[in-house]
């Protein structure tokens, strides 16, 4: 304290820190912030997510400018944004394509953490805020997408809301609170841009910020999944594997921004709607409540989620079933810091068991991921003479294989974990 | 006074009936809020019964009029139709309408209707809420087994011309018969019925 006070007299940061904790935060999260020097590819993917949070925020404001989240308005205006507003069209495709990019960065950052056991003991907080950032991103993109009032928008809001309605005895009071009215309407429009643009965000805020402190309270994980603490210089003590986030790694994530911003400009400029798959053609025609669209599919992030819905069959003429499955999908990720029981985080001191089962995981994602995309009859049906599966939709069985799959990596883990041969971690992270 | 002992289950009484004073008044705030978000007075009104006349459709053919944002099909269907109704509820998944939600008590009959002939259905997938286009013909594109009906374009769930569901299809129970009367021969009020608007 006292130096402070000397600094006071010096200069302007030397009065800021004297009322205000500001080199002393900056020293700790950024210059005296020390990460494991092993950092390789997978470790771009957290700063990206936070490049493109603000990305989506500054166009977000910018859009809401020219929006009007009026039912018989919205679309209009959206297409007035894309062809009267100067720049409009590359602001409102930045955006879109944000949301996109916003999901394919953090699938890669959850996966880092799936192989180098970045949920595992001291970091189960800083997952779990993980898990609820990711919860709200997945209702970021689910109203927003109701916002340009199209057809997909339409339809894809009534099948969600829907969901609702299949829970047991409150399901339908719940879909009626949630749309505000009989039908998804301009009072659903309403709200979800309400939840949209400022209930979420100052969730997602919040959530960034407390994952951040958690992950700067343990320290980070390393590809090795070593505690880099454990080795401190004893006269400094500065982890000896550590070194400065700034400059180190923040020159790193320039490079790493910079080969993004190359993809993300690229997409934005010549494909923004990626051949349907970030925009839906569907959603360039006005929202219709008396006609569905010949086929719907939400878009492509959600995908796997809405297959496994798919392909529960209704149980009890309900199909309650479905859709718990598909939310206990997205929730099993939460439970993982407790499923795992193996004494290595790692992958690389992981045995074969761990690997094959990571990667079926991944598979089944990726095969859910598309058939999510296409209709139930897209690789037509079993004949009627085919045993056990005579006369049903190849893709449905196809899906209820992965799905199982799925759901096997979790619910197997604490067993195939314990029973791994594992191999000896070394002391000191390796390069 | 920072001599005396502290009494610590006073402490812990005044604690808790803090507690649950403040949590009372937060979940009574709660309410407005909540309640807010349901269906407003207008939405309500607008949710009102409509008429529809039901006169000028012809035999074998539908009409389609909206009622609180939705599709309702009203179908006038032929002999034929009504006599094939009976003759596949094998291949039903619930031909005895087990399900009473489905229909009012007036409809719970095999035709699903007042008269026999006028069907009235809300044109929404018991699945997840698309609107299946109306199939009313037999054979066509739906193949030569078709017995005319409703086909779901989202998900492939079937239909017969009583909107009950055909068996393998992912709508779990059949269409709902919103409650409706009479007025006249020719009009026909969808949203409400002697014992009240729905």
């Amino acid at each position: 304290m006292a130096n402070n006070t000397h600094q006071e007299s010096k200069n302007l940061v030397g009065w800021i820190d004297a009322r205000f904790p500001l080199s002393s935060t900056l020293k700790a999260h950024v210059t005296e912030y020390y990460a494991p020097k092993n950092f390789n590819f997978w470790y771009f993917f957290g700063a990206l997510a936070t490049l493109i949070l603000v990305i989506q925020i500054l166009t977000g404001i910018f859009l809401t400018m020219n929006y009007k989240p009026e039912a018989s308005l919205a679309f209009a205006s959206v297409e007035y944004i894309m062809r009267d507003v100067s720049w409009g069209r590359l602001i409102r495709y930045m955006h879109s394509t944000g949301a996109s990019m916003f999901f394919v960065v953090i699938y890669l950052h959850m996966f880092r953490g799936l192989m180098y056991g970045s949920y595992k003991t001291p970091r189960e907080l800083i997952w779990l805020f993980g898990v609820g950032i990711f919860l709200v991103l997945m209702g970021e993109a689910f109203f927003g997408y109701l916002l340009p009032w199209g057809q997909m928008s339409y339809w894809g809001a009534q099948v969600i809301i829907n969901l609702f309605t299949s829970i047991p005895f409150i399901g339908p009071d719940i879909s009626l609170w949630l749309r505000g009215d009989y039908t998804v309407s301009d009072a659903t429009l309403n709200r979800f841009f309400a939840f949209h643009v400022i209930a979420l965000p100052l969730v997602l805020l919040g959530l960034v910020v407390a994952h951040l402190i958690a992950l700067h309270e343990v320290g980070s994980n390393n590809p090795d999944g070593v505690e880099i603490k454990k080795n401190k210089d004893p006269k400094t003590h500065i982890p000896l594997d550590g070194i400065p986030f700034h400059p180190y790694y923040t020159i790193k994530d320039l490079m790493g921004v910079s080969v993004f911003l190359l993809v993300f400009s690229a997409i934005i400029f010549f494909a923004p709607e990626m051949g349907g798959y970030f925009l839906e053609a569907n959603n360039f025609i006005p929202a219709d409540p008396l006609k569905t669209p010949a086929h719907i599919a939400p878009v492509w992030y959600f995908t796997p989620y809405y297959s496994i819905l798919r392909a529960v069959p209704p149980i009890l003429n309900s199909q309650f079933p479905g859709v718990a499955a598909m939310g206990l999908s997205v929730v099993s990720f939460a439970f993982l810091p407790w499923l795992d029981r193996s004494p290595v985080k790692s992958i690389r001191y992981r045995g074969n068991l761990y690997k094959k089962w990571l990667a079926a995981f991944v598979v089944s994602f990726l095969i859910l991921g598309y058939l999510g995309t296409e209709p139930s009859n897209v690789w037509g049906q079993f004949s009627v003479n085919t045993p056990l599966f005579g006369g049903a939709d190849r893709a449905t069985v196809v899906a209820r294989i992965f799905s199982v799959v799925y759901f096997s990596f979790f619910a197997f883990m604490p067993w195939y974990t314990k029973r791994d041969k594992t191999k000896p971690v070394p002391e000191r992270v390796t390069g | 006074m920072a001599n005396q002992e502290v009494d610590q289950s006073k402490r812990k009484f005044l604690i808790a009936a803090t507690s649950v004073a403040g949590g009372v008044a937060a979940a009574a705030v709660a309410v407005p809020f909540v309640t807010s978000m349901l269906p407003s007075e207008r939405a309500k009104a607008a949710g009102a019964p409509v008429e529809a006349d039901i006169s000028k459709i012809e035999s074998g053919s539908m009409i389609t009029v909206e009622w609180r944002g939705k599709p309702v099909w009203i179908v006038n269907r032929n002999q034929a139709m009504l006599d094939a109704l009976s003759k596949h509820d094998d291949k039903l998944s619930d031909p005895k309408l087990a399900v009473t939600s489905q229909q009012p008590d007036y409809c719970a009959n095999p035709a699903r209707s007042i008269k026999p002939n006028i069907m009235v259905l809300v044109g929404i997938c018991t699945h997840l809420g698309c609107s299946p286009s109306p199939k009313l013909q037999t054979g066509g594109d739906m193949g030569a087994e078709w017995v005319g009906g409703f086909f779901c374009p989202c998900h492939g769930s079937r239909f017969d011309l009583a909107g009950r569901v055909f068996n393998g299809s992912p709508a779990p129970i059949n269409l709902v018969v919103p409650p409706h009367k009479y007025i006249s021969d020719a009009i026909l009020l969808i949203g409400a019925d002697d014992k009240g608007v729905a």
